[in-house]
């Protein structure tokens, strides 16, 4: 890895504030993944802001010393947008759940993937609304029952990899929150990637699925390379059952980036405005 | 890793290991013959560090969470494991810091001697927290007897790796003496009153 050394150990980026997950919560791994991903980077915590949305795995900006915007449930990536639009220099990285993601904020992840600016996605899936106790969210299985959802809710999943390949992000990979290391490597290679790099890591809810628990069993390498072909990753992800874990499409889209000069002149706009 | 002095009074100096003084015995000042014997103290001290850190995390959770006893526990286990690297560190005495445990590669998704995060629970007792620990030292037996039993192992590091899985063994005898003398948990140890989740 060719990054700058600037000597900051991961711990450099964690903040003084003690996360209030739940004791055995994976997001406590991803928090650990995010910071040695930026001190492999070799950037600076002033170098990089990480935006969210609400839920648990939203409150991740507080417990790093990055800047940081705990922003509206599911517009966390429309405010990352903006702000790597307005400071291009900034490594913008977007964390949350899958209800903040693929629910309420479903809506903008696939124009977020349309968009390709260069920001990096990561979304702690839980299968679950784990900060309201437990509703089903969009990646729940149909099956699973609940006091809340007795019986299950019966209706199919929601496949957050094949919908961010067809709506056009630029690089897509899954990791377990059990391999900090793992992730911690995916996320590096997700933010050196140009473009729209989404990231969904298995974080196990310990609290409102227990069961999740045995995704360490579950989980493995994918046993394939990275593919830049969409067709080929289209035909990967369509058989996936959610537990191949690694880079399984790396695109070659180039970012959406406006122009930084501006293409027209303030006098002139304001011409358009006269009455 | 957990002598039987360490585990007892934590406060206590830990004695040096074995292996470690057996792999400071080099010519130039302490720092071991061989680089294969440096890289694998480097990775021993990446272990020791990593399951400092992992512990310190478990006590600070442990603390949000309102359970005193069961993160002094975790406390005292990270202190214990950071005395550990510190005591690598000054016998290899490198000339720069050795890679840190996510540039090396491990078999497993974790350094062995690591406790998985999800391991944890808000009621926990001292026992599990022992037990986690017994588990850890565990793992870390399998992997030094591992590598001093792999053919492909240097002698000269499957000797040290040998005198390792020896201390790891001698360890999980320590915290099995330590769980005996604590209470076991009582069977409903989990059941919260006022529990978290709606269902069942
Ligand atoms: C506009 C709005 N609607 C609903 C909510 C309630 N709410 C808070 S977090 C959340 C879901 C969180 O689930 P997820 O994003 O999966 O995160 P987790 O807590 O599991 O990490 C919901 C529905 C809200 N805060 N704001
Ligand atoms: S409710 Fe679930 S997702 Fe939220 S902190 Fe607890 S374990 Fe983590």
């Amino acid at each position: 890895m060719n990054a700058p050394d600037t000597g900051l150990a991961p711990q450099s980026f964690k903040s003084d504030i003690k996360p209030v997950w739940c004791p055995g919560c994976g997001d406590f791994s991803v928090l650990a993944a995010i910071t040695r991903a930026l001190a492999m980077l070799g950037l600076r915590p002033e170098e990089v802001a990480i935006v969210s949305g609400i839920g648990c795995s939203s409150r991740i900006p507080a417990y790093t010393t990055c800047y940081g915007f705990h922003g509206v449930h599911g517009r966390a990536l429309p405010a990352a947008t903006g702000l790597k639009i307005a400071r291009p220099e900034l490594t913008v990285i977007v964390a949350g759940g899958d209800g903040d993601g693929y629910s309420i904020g479903g809506n903008h992840f696939l124009h977020a993937c349309r968009r390709n600016v260069d920001l990096t996605y990561l979304v702690m899936d839980n299968h679950v609304y784990g900060m309201t106790k437990g509703q089903p969210s969009p990646t729940t299985e149909p099956g699973w029952s609940s006091k809340l959802a007795p019986g299950g809710t019966g209706v199919r999943e929601f496949h957050p990899l094949v919908v961010a390949l067809a709506s056009g992000a630029n690089f897509i990979a899954r990791g377990f929150s059990g391999d900090p290391n793992g992730c911690a490597r995916l996320i590096a290679e997700a933010v050196r990637h140009p473009g729209f790099s989404f990231v969904e890591i298995l974080s196990p809810c310990v609290t409102f699925r227990p069961d999740q628990r045995a995704w360490k069993d579950l989980v493995r390498p994918a046993p394939v390379e990275p593919t830049d072909d969409p067709a080929r990753a289209a035909r990967r992800l369509m058989t996936d059952d959610g537990f191949n874990l690694g880079i399984l499409y790396k695109g070659r889209r180039a970012p959406y980036a406006p122009a930084r000069e501006p293409r027209t002149a303030l006098a002139e706009l304001a011409k358009e405005f006269a009455l | 890793m957990t002598r039987r002095n360490r585990k007892a009074k934590p406060a206590a100096r830990a004695p040096e290991r074995p292996a470690a003084k057996r792999a400071a015995r080099a010519p130039t000042r302490r720092r071991p013959a061989s680089k294969a014997s440096e890289e694998f103290m480097a990775r021993a001290y990446a272990m020791e560090i990593d399951a400092a850190e992992r512990y310190g995390e478990f006590a600070d959770q442990m603390e949000v969470h309102n359970n005193p006893e069961v993160a002094k526990l975790f406390r005292q286990l990270a202190e214990i494991e950071g005395r550990h690297a510190k005591q690598i560190l000054e016998e290899m005495n490198w000339p720069q810091m050795p890679p840190p445990v996510y540039a090396l590669e491990w078999r497993t998704p974790e350094p062995p001697e690591t406790a998985p995060v999800t391991e944890l629970h808000y009621r926990m007792r001292p026992w599990h927290a022992l037990a986690i620990a017994l588990r850890n030292e565990e793992r870390a037996e399998r992997f030094f007897a591992g590598v001093a039993r792999s053919p492909k192992t240097p002698r000269e590091v499957r000797k040290l790796a040998a005198e390792m899985a020896e201390e790891e063994r001698e360890h999980q005898r320590l915290i099995r003496e330590w769980m005996a003398r604590l209470p076991q948990p009582a069977p409903d140890w989990s059941r919260d009153p006022d529990p978290p989740a709606l269902g069942d």
